[in-house]
This record gives structure tokens, sequence and C-alpha cells, in this order.
């Protein structure tokens, strides 16, 4: 039936994703490469949010580097205060905290800190804090009934709050260097090959329970009604319906996607910093969502992957050039294939892969997937 | 004036609206009873879409009342409007395009509203045969797997209509259900909407004056925001205020 939860060809889909992810991509890249792999994979997480908010729901968010900067702060802020034991820091003038906050004249660990001893209290905020902020965020915009290219700028004015927040609060944040030097995870050492192969599974694990989750919502009623609201939010909200509630929920499970990507980000690549947080940042987590293909889950994927893989292969070479090319990727893809990658793939490679392998009796095409738009 | 409450399903009293100065809507009062079809006539820009806004809280009213079963609508949010019993049709089709017929009624089934409530929500055996059902009715029941949007226009109305009905609303708001049909999905429409307004209060907007005489209990002729006329058809067509504005030309 058309309720199951996952297709044949979404299984299909799902399957080859695992395969590239947890087997064809370990045994082909060294370790060095596989850390960078990974670290594009933690912008999977964002993409796919984004998938459900703007792709589904039709809600564009230009700030998703807020969600994934507070979920990779809460966990570096853990790895920061494991690292600054009195040991490690007896050079500084108070041992025991951060080495920025010595530099800063900070005598003592700001009581907000204090909570990021514990590792389960640190795990709950990756989630929890982008999640809140996200909720504030979306009461505050959704109920007044604010969306489209305001929420998309209003989202996009968070970023750079939360940067020049985090830059101007040096003492307690680490300012625009970020927090550095992260070490050990309850003494494992995670920067060692093995400890970042082992993060790279641990990373493609929770991807794909991300994934999960975010077909779940897709297949569930509340999917259909996000589609619903894209379309045609009146007749929604006239057919019962508290549309600001569904856009509240949908935004803060994206922030919570994205919160979960941060802290595997902290992980494999040992820092977090404004960089990562701000404008720019947010807008290339919304290039790779529409690359991929912002209707599709698991283009989002490949878009976080293809984009950011040529990201770091030209801008080796023509590191001036990286910027112009992206913008010409992205303008190109929204003329020419606005359903990106996915899109390709479901309108004109998979309907010639079926009449290949089904010769006899014409095919039902069942990828008439263009949004009406 | 003072109005028992149980004989009236719907009372509309000194309502009012006013963009930047200009009143829209202007001191309007009228009563529904219930199993009423209550047809609104009046020439362009009379209110009377406005009307139906400011009943389902698409547009909030400068002042007066509007009682649905003696709950005050005004201050209600537009979904809690639904949830008390009032449905609205729009004037254009509002169907979700992407979505197929099935899923459109599906969305529409007073089950799971909230956000919770929609990610627990299954598609039961209860479910199927209500939609069923409704499809049926609105002369769909073949189309059920298509996606809203190849559907003719009359169809999407119809579609609509079913999306309502699939509410069960005590009161049903039409805004020109036979609007942009051609002759045949005319006929069909007014059949179908004899046969859903048999046991609910009815408020439809309409110029189609031949399909007016059809279905109306009573007839409000609106003008320039205020009632310029209330009675039967007979009576309010040989009014010569309503001759003089509205049906003389």
């Amino acid at each position: 039936m058309k309720s199951t939860f996952l297709s044949r060809s979404e299984l299909i889909g799902f399957a080859i994703l695992a395969l590239i992810i947890f087997i064809a991509l370990p045994m082909a890249l060294d370790s060095f490469r596989l850390n960078l792999f990974g670290k594009y994979l933690t912008y999977a997480f964002v993409a796919v949010g984004l998938v459900l908010c703007w792709g589904a729901g039709g809600i564009l968010s230009l700030g998703q580097g807020v969600f994934f900067g507070l979920g990779g702060y809460c966990m570096a802020m853990f790895l920061k205060l494991e690292a600054s034991t009195p040991e490690n820091t007896s050079i500084q003038s108070t041992p025991g905290i951060p080495d920025f906050m010595d530099w800063n004249q900070l005598t003592e660990l700001p009581i907000w800190w204090q909570p990021f001893h514990s590792l389960a209290f640190s795990l709950f905020a990756v989630v929890a804090v982008p999640v809140f902020f996200a909720f504030i965020i979306g009461v505050a915009m959704f109920k007044r009934r604010v969306g489209g290219v305001y929420f998309a700028i209003i989202t996009q004015a968070f970023a750079a709050i939360l940067t020049i927040l985090i830059i101007g609060q040096q003492g307690y944040t680490g300012g625009v260097n970020g927090i550095t030097d992260l070490r050990t995870l309850l003494g494992w050492d995670i920067r060692t090959d093995e400890a970042k192969e082992v993060l790279y599974f641990v990373n493609g694990a929770l991807l794909f329970v991300v994934l999960f989750i975010a077909q779940f919502v897709r297949k569930s009623k509340l999917g259909r009604l996000l589609i619903a609201m894209r379309d045609q939010e009146d007749r929604v909200r006239f057919s019962g319906y508290d549309v600001a509630g569904f856009k509240i929920f949908i935004f803060c499970l994206g922030a919570a996607f994205a919160g979960i990507g941060g802290a595997m980000f902290t992980l494999q690549v040992g820092f977090m910093s404004p960089t990562l947080v701000g404008i720019v940042p947010s807008i290339e987590m919304v290039i790779f969502c529409a690359v991929g293909g912002r209707l599709s889950i698991l283009g989002a994927v490949y878009g976080a992957l293809l984009v950011n893989w040529a990201k770091t292969s030209f801008s080796e070479s023509f590191p001036e050039l990286w910027l112009l090319g992206l913008g010409g990727l992205f303008i190109a893809v929204v003329m020419l294939f606005p359903n990106g990658l996915a899109g390709i793939w479901s309108q004109h490679i998979e309907p010639r892969l079926k009449a290949l392998f089904a010769p006899r009796g014409a095919p039902k095409s069942a990828s008439q997937s263009t949004p009406a738009e | 004036m003072n109005v028992p409450n149980e004989r009236f399903i719907l009372k509309v009293e000194g309502l009012t609206v006013s963009f930047d100065g200009f009143k829209a809507v202007d001191d309007l009062s009228f009563y529904v009873e219930p199993n009423e079809c209550r047809v609104i006539i009046g020439p362009n820009g009379a209110g009377k879409t406005t009307v139906l806004d400011l009943i389902c809280g698409r547009t909030r009213a400068t002042s007066g009342s509007v009682t649905f079963k003696d709950k005050e609508l005004l201050t209600m949010r537009e979904d809690q409007i639904v949830h008390a019993g009032v449905g609205r049709k729009f004037q254009t089709p509002s169907v979700y395009e992407d979505l197929t017929v099935f899923e459109n009624l599906e969305l529409s089934y007073p089950k799971g509203h909230g956000v919770f409530g929609a990610l627990a929500f299954r598609r039961d055996d209860k479910v199927r045969d209500r939609i069923q059902e409704i499809a049926e009715t609105i002369f769909l029941e073949d189309l059920l797997e298509e996606k809203a949007a190849f559907l003719s226009h009359g169809q999407k109305q119809w579609l609509e209509i079913g999306m309502l009905l699939i509410q069960d609303p005590e009161l049903l708001m039409l805004d020109e259900p036979v609007a942009g049909m051609s002759v045949a999905e005319r006929k069909k429409t007014a059949e179908l909407l004899k046969r859903i307004i048999e046991d609910r209060s009815v408020i439809v907007i309409e110029h189609d004056m031949g399909f007016v005489a059809d279905i109306a209990t009573r007839v409000t002729v609106l003008h320039q925001g205020k009632t310029l006329s209330e009675g039967s058809m007979e009576r309010v067509q040989s009014d010569p205020k309503v001759i003089e504005v509205y049906l003389g030309h």
C-alpha cells in the first residue's frame, strides 16, 4: 500500500546510501579523507532538516548555522572542560578553567558553563539548546504569521547576531578563534586516526537515525499537512488546524537535526568557531539542500557530500574562484534543475532504469513528483 | 433586539468592519435558523465575501457580534471556529494540488488535528470508508489516487466541497460554488448541493438567479455593506429597491 514506511525504490535508495557511507567510502579513502567526508556528512544533518522545513513545509530558514553552531558549541564546551584539567592548565594564572578564559582575565568558570562538566547534560543540551531557540523564534514568527522571505531574512539576522555575540564575548566563548584544542571524550583521545574512524561510523549511524525520523515524519499525516500548508495555507487553517503549531514543530525538528550535526562536527574536526555559525555557512547549507534536491531527504545527503567535496577539491587549486563557482552552481540548479540531483534521478534516470529492467508491460511511471511551484 | 437563542443557530448582530475608514460591512445583522439555506446576493463590492471572512475569522471585525450556538466567534481563532462546527469554502477552489484526492480528503477528516495527533494518525478502515463515501457523493470515487492538480476546475470545486463535508459542519458557508463551471457541471453541482444542505444550515453566495431560486430558503440582499432587503426569493425579487441596484440590469 501507499502508506507504508518505505516503498521499494526508497528502500533501495536507503540501501545504496548505506553502502556508500559504511562500506565504499571507508574502503576507498585514507583516514584523512575519510575524516573530511565525515565532516561533510555533519552538514547533511542540517540539509535533511531543511528538506523538511523548506522542501516540504515551504519555510526557508537562512539561519540553520545558528542551530548547527549551538549544538557544536554545547559539545565543544564539554570537551574543553575535560581538556582543561588543573594539571593541563597549571601554567595559567587560574588553573582548571579553559585557556581562553584565563587569557581574558576570568578567574572562575561562569555559572552557565558548570553543567557542561557532565556528558549526559551536554548531550542533552546538544539537542535541547537548538530546539529551545528554534521554539522561541518559531513562536515569535509563526504565531504572528511571519513567513516567506521575511522569515528568511529574520533567520539570517539571527545568524549574524549569534556570530557577533560569540565574537564579542571572547572571555566566555573563545571569541573569533572559537573553542579549540579539544582532546579527549571521557578519557578517550579523539585526535587519533582510530578514534576518527570510530567517530565517522557513529556519525553515519546517527545520520541514518535522523533519516529514518525524517522519513517517518514525511510519511505521516504531518508530512502531508506540511505540503498542504506550503500550497494552501488558508485551506489548512480553515480545515481546523493551528498552522503555527505545525510550523514550530518542524522548525524545531530541523534545529534538533542541525544541533546533532554540529556536535558531530566538533567531535570529528576538533574545534568549533563562529565561522561555522554565521550567514555564509547558513546559506551554504541551503545550497547543499538545493543541489541535492529540496524534496528528497536522501538527495540532501548527496548534495552535502558533493558540494563539500567540490569545495575542498576546487578551493585547493583555485581558492579565489570557489565562491563564484558555488554561486554559479546554485543559479544553475535553481534555473535548470529545481529539484536538484534527486529530481534528475527521479525524472531522467530512474524511468530509464525501470524501462531497462522491466522489458515487458509498460511500467506505470510513479515518478511524476514535479511540484507545481 | 431580544431574540431567543434556541431559534437561531447563527446570530450576526451589528457586524462592522472598516478598512482605513471604508466600511466594507456596516452594522449588519441577520439570523440563520437550523437547516436553513440562506443565500446572500448583491452587486460586486457589496461585502458578501467579507461577511463570510468575518464569520470564519479570516478577517477581524471592528465591532459587532457573531454568535454560533451561543459561542462568540469573533474572539476565536480560525481553527477553533472550525472545531465549533463552521466550514468554509473559498471562491477560488482551494485544494492541495501536490496531494492526491484521497490525501486531500484525509487531511480534512476530523481526527489528528494536533501536532502529535498528526504524527500518530493511522489510516484505518473507518477513515477509508468515510473517504470512499464522500468521494462517491462528490463524483470523484474513480479519481482517488489522482493528484488534485490534474482535476478540472469543476472537479476541484467538488473536491473542496467534499473536504468540507467530511468535517460534517453544522454551518456550511459556500462562496460562489458554481462559478466558472460548465452547464453540465453546474447541474451536477446543484444536485450535489441540494443533497448536502438537507441536514445542516448553509450560507451561500451566488450570482446565478436560477440556482438561487432553486436552493434558497431565504435571501439576503447586500448593498454597500448593509442589508438592502431580506425574505423569500419572490419577495426580494419584487422589492423595488433590489430591482434598482441589482436585479434591474
